[in-house]
């Protein structure tokens, strides 16, 4: 009686009504919300206002043999000062610690919930909302989508309350920036978050214990968030940890929206970061949706 | 007419060892409410997750509506409807939007799925607390949501699974008398598990009998019924040294006589002409009947005679079981805490 019920439908319906979902779950419960906003945030105003490198020059008065005389002295103190201000800039691109690791904080926050969205995948399963959906004409890839694209626009939403409070707590933007530039900055989250909740996704699709989602979780969010350059330059650290980084998507992401923020855009940089991030994404939500066809049910 | 379902040699086995579901083969007809019954653990669920194409068979298959739900998985989504045993709505989301998110599943345009969604809704009673978040539900409330969120693309085949599993004596008979109005109401054929033998009786027109994995007895409850060969009567006598079973063997129409503990069990058939026939034959030895009683035999006997064990019996025992452990472990604690003094 309604065969050709199918045929007239669109194949994407239900991707929207499923990610609405989550959404709404998740707007729904303001607490959650902030949960997810206060790490960054202490993470923000305790190491990133604390670990004030630049003042570690400025405020430091050597003790200087009393034979220079004190203009030499003066001399050398402002020297000092300047030179430990063209170290800054040139190890972390800007003079100011703290805003070097907001920007790190943001792709934090969105690597944060692209690693929970899994939890989510497996709540359902557990249920019986998955199965439910299972037995409806909705396609196994949309089903998967569907808490891809969830994770991506609270990642979003998060990382852009992290840069407005980032800002309202003294971050200072580069002089090209741009309103362009911001779109960039959303266009490498959106990347990264994206290739990360489908991996993260992924490992949850056959899961029915969210304590393996925990301990994947743990396991992973230390090496991921200091194996990259958001806290500290990539340049600095021994070989091996530079190889790590260098595979390591965080770094990529971080480097992109830093540039966009912070530095004067290097376009050949910009343009590696965002080749990487792409296909992070792409290769990812791919494998992602070829696997959901075959392992969504059991 | 045609069947609305079809199952041949249908077969799941998990991790390679256990079976779950050894083949089995039934149809359903159009239009039937059909029960599928069975102790807890007796492949109930993972038939039905099969037949919603949520499970793949290990071997086998089953036509759906007229679609392979092997070939045509997509096609015999599209015609089914299901209400799992699990509640799935949506704890966050009010009921309404609940029904609205199930319709965009099966890609109802929404100004069509908001008129149905009322109309569901107030099937189920539920128009007065649609806007209200599930979460304040309570058992039988969301138990009715699911039933409207499973009717929301008016499905040929609606697959109950233990609809009314967990729910008190009340709420259970109002969805009982949910279900027999939506099957009026759409006309449609009804799939569903149950592990209450009266569940079945009242509300099935077959029932098939399944038991580790296997169906051992398919048919209308009351031929079921009728298959044991008659009616249970119990008689005493008040002599109860004498043994009067010959007499009544003897009696036509009379099937079997048991003694048990001074009573008999007679299977009888078309009790109520026979009994007085009985009496008579006891009689003529001299004895007196001091008490009789007739019972019409129950789904319970039929589960009883296939399976050699009654399903309350079952559920008695792992219930004696549980208690057993909680108490056991109750006297370790105290034990324990006896010793750290």
């Amino acid at each position: 009686m309604n065969e050709n019920k199918s045929n007239s439908k669109n194949p994407l319906h239900g991707l929207w009504a499923l990610t609405n979902r989550d959404l709404k779950k998740w707007y729904k419960n303001p607490i959650i919300l902030m949960l997810g906003i206060i790490q960054p945030i202490i993470w923000m105003s305790l190491l990133g206002k604390a670990m004030n490198l630049s003042s570690m020059f400025t405020s430091f008065s050597p003790q200087l043999p009393p034979t220079i005389p004190p203009p030499i002295q003066d001399q050398i103190k402002q020297a000092m000062s300047e030179l430990s201000k063209q170290a800054m800039t040139q190890i972390f691109g800007t003079s100011d610690y703290f805003s070097y690791m907001a920007v790190g904080m943001m792709s934090f926050v969105v690597m944060f919930t692209a690693m929970f969205s899994g939890m989510s995948m497996v709540f359902d399963r557990r249920l019986g909302f998955l199965n439910k959906v299972l037995s409806t004409p909705v396609a196994r890839g949309s089903i998967l989508m569907a808490k891809i694209f969830s994770a991506v626009i609270r990642a979003l939403v998060q990382a852009t309350i992290v840069l407005v409070i980032a800002y309202a707590l003294g971050l200072s933007v580069g002089a090209d920036f741009t309103a362009l530039n911001l779109l960039g900055v959303y266009a490498a989250l959106f990347l990264i978050s994206m290739g990360l909740s489908s991996i993260f996704i992924l490992i949850a699709i056959r899961s029915t214990r969210q304590e393996t989602q925990m301990a994947v979780v743990n396991l992973l969010n230390l090496p991921l968030m200091f194996a990259s350059n958001a806290l500290f330059p990539a340049s600095l650290m021994p070989e091996w940890l530079q190889m790590i980084t260098k595979i390591n998507p965080v770094t990529y992401a971080t480097d992109a929206t830093r540039q966009l923020i912070l530095y004067t855009i290097d376009m050949h940089q910009l343009a590696i970061d965002f080749l990487f991030l792409g296909a992070f994404a792409v290769i990812f939500s791919t494998i992602g949706i070829v696997l959901s066809w075959r392992y969504l049910s059991k | 007419m045609t069947d609305a379902l079809v199952v041949k040699g249908l077969t799941k086995v998990f991790n390679k060892s256990l079976v779950a579901v050894d083949h089995i083969d039934f149809t359903v007809k159009e239009g039937e409410i059909f029960g599928f019954l069975g102790p807890n653990g007796a492949g109930k669920t993972t038939t039905i997750n099969m037949l919603i194409t949520v499970l793949r068979p290990t071997e086998g298959g089953a036509i759906v509506c007229n679609h392979d739900i092997l070939k045509d998985a997509s096609g015999v989504r599209d015609c089914i409807g299901v209400v799992p045993q699990e509640y799935t709505a949506d704890e966050d989301l009010t009921g309404f939007e609940n029904v609205i998110l199930c319709a965009d599943l099966y890609g109802i345009p929404r100004d069509e799925s908001k008129k149905r969604a009322e109309e569901l809704l107030q099937l189920v009673e539920l128009t007065k607390f649609k806007d209200k978040q599930v979460a304040t539900y309570s058992g039988g409330m969301r138990r009715r949501l699911e039933l409207a969120c499973g009717l929301i693309n008016r499905p040929h085949v609606f697959f109950l699974d233990e609809p009314t599993l967990g729910l008190d004596v009340q709420t259970r008979a109002a969805t009982w008398n949910y279900i027999k109005l939506l099957k009026k109401q759409f006309g449609m054929t009804i799939f569903m598990t149950t592990h209450y033998l009266e569940e079945a009786d009242m509300l099935c027109d077959r029932v098939a009998i399944i038991d580790h994995g296997k169906i051992i007895a398919t048919g209308a409850p009351n031929d079921l019924k009728e298959s044991l060969g008659g009616d249970i009567m119990t008689l005493s006598i008040q002599d109860g040294e004498a043994d009067v079973s010959d007499l009544i063997k003897k009696v036509p129409k009379v099937k079997e006589v048991k003694k048990q503990d001074g009573t008999y069990r007679i299977k009888v058939v078309d009790g109520e002409e026979t009994a007085p026939t009985i009496i008579d034959a006891v009689r003529s030895e001299g004895h007196r009947v001091t008490r009789l009683s007739l019972t019409k035999p129950t789904l319970d006997e039929v589960y009883l005679e296939y399976t050699g064990r009654s399903i309350r019996e079952e559920e008695e025992s792992k219930e004696a079981f549980a208690a057993q452990r909680m108490a056991m472990r109750k006297a370790r604690g105290q034990r324990s805490m006896g010793m750290g003094h």
